[in-house]
């Protein structure tokens, strides 16, 4: 089965030139329908008045972490089943426990390659629809 | 300073840049610094804390990093703007995260601040610990740049 590169992809972020890179890294995967917000707070509000198919956010950022995001994402009934995964440089232990018990769809560790973003969406996409 | 926190910050620079840049720097022989003076032009410094404290600075000449933002970027970038300041404090958060991975293998739990980026010719690098710092210094195709450490207090 293949993806849908017709996806809407939200990228929080709160560093603006983090976003442009996993847009770029995106677009090497053929995804290129991609909104994006600066932190946790703007992510929600998007979400709220705009369909979007898939999360990419990071973990640590001002008003609302990813973490926090997440969290809202999944006790929300409209927003639950949203794919979500987390990019972020926090590689510790209990940062991935927080993520997995909080709903976390999948995860990635900063500095990663196209490959490795375009390989967790489709793997998620896919046990979605399974 | 332990030296077992060398190797770590070490491994994590090389690490970032080959993946998110493009870049492979080589490492030249540590050093310790005494003054506050960065050694470039553009220093991205984080605070630490934990199991051991400190700070991290990442300090690159303009030749550098110039192209090393231009390569995450896929778009050549020619002057030190925002969006150089921007990639500075996430390369200095992203080689934090890679080092403190592998410094909890070492027995060391240690959480990092939000990085914050200082620029300028001959600017200086205020340590947490006040210092003295290691040095670090890479060598790239694009010009020099440094990894400066200041952690103590691990215990371990």
């Amino acid at each position: 089965m293949s993806v849908n590169k017709n996806l809407k992809i939200l990228i929080v972020d709160d560093f603006a030139t983090m976003r442009k890179v996993i847009r770029n890294l995106l677009k090497q995967g053929g995804f290129e329908n991609v909104v994006e917000a600066e932190d946790g707070a703007a992510a929600l509000k998007m979400l709220k008045s705009q369909q979007v198919d898939f999360i990419i956010s990071d973990w640590n950022m001002p008003n609302m972490s990813g973490l926090d995001l997440l969290k809202a994402v999944r006790a929300d009934d409209e927003l639950k089943a949203l794919p979500f995964l987390m990019v972020t440089a926090e590689a510790l232990k209990d940062n991935v426990v927080a993520a997995v018990k909080a709903g976390v769809s999948n995860y990635i560790v900063k500095p990663f390659t196209a490959e490795v973003l375009n390989e967790k969406i489709e793997k998620i996409v896919k046990s979605l629809a399974a | 300073m332990d030296v077992r926190f060398i190797n770590p910050f070490l491994n994590g620079t090389v690490q970032v840049l080959k993946t998110m840049a493009f870049v492979e720097p080589r490492a030249g022989k540590p050093f310790l610094k005494r003054d506050s003076l960065a050694r470039g032009d553009i220093s991205g410094i984080i605070g630490l804390t934990g199991s051991a404290r400190g700070s991290l600075a990442l300090s690159f000449t303009e030749s550098c990093i110039l192209k090393i933002v231009s390569n995450m970027l896929g778009e050549e970038i020619k002057t030190l703007n925002g969006d150089i300041k921007d990639a500075v404090g996430e390369i200095t958060n992203m080689v934090s995260g890679a080092a403190r991975k592998e410094l909890e293998t070492l027995g060391f739990n240690i959480t990092a601040a939000i990085p914050t980026v200082v620029a300028g010719k001959d600017h200086s690098i205020s340590h947490v610990l006040g210092g003295p710092s290691i040095i670090i210094p890479f060598e790239t195709p694009h010009g020099p740049f440094v990894v400066d450490i200041c952690i103590g207090g691990g215990g371990q």
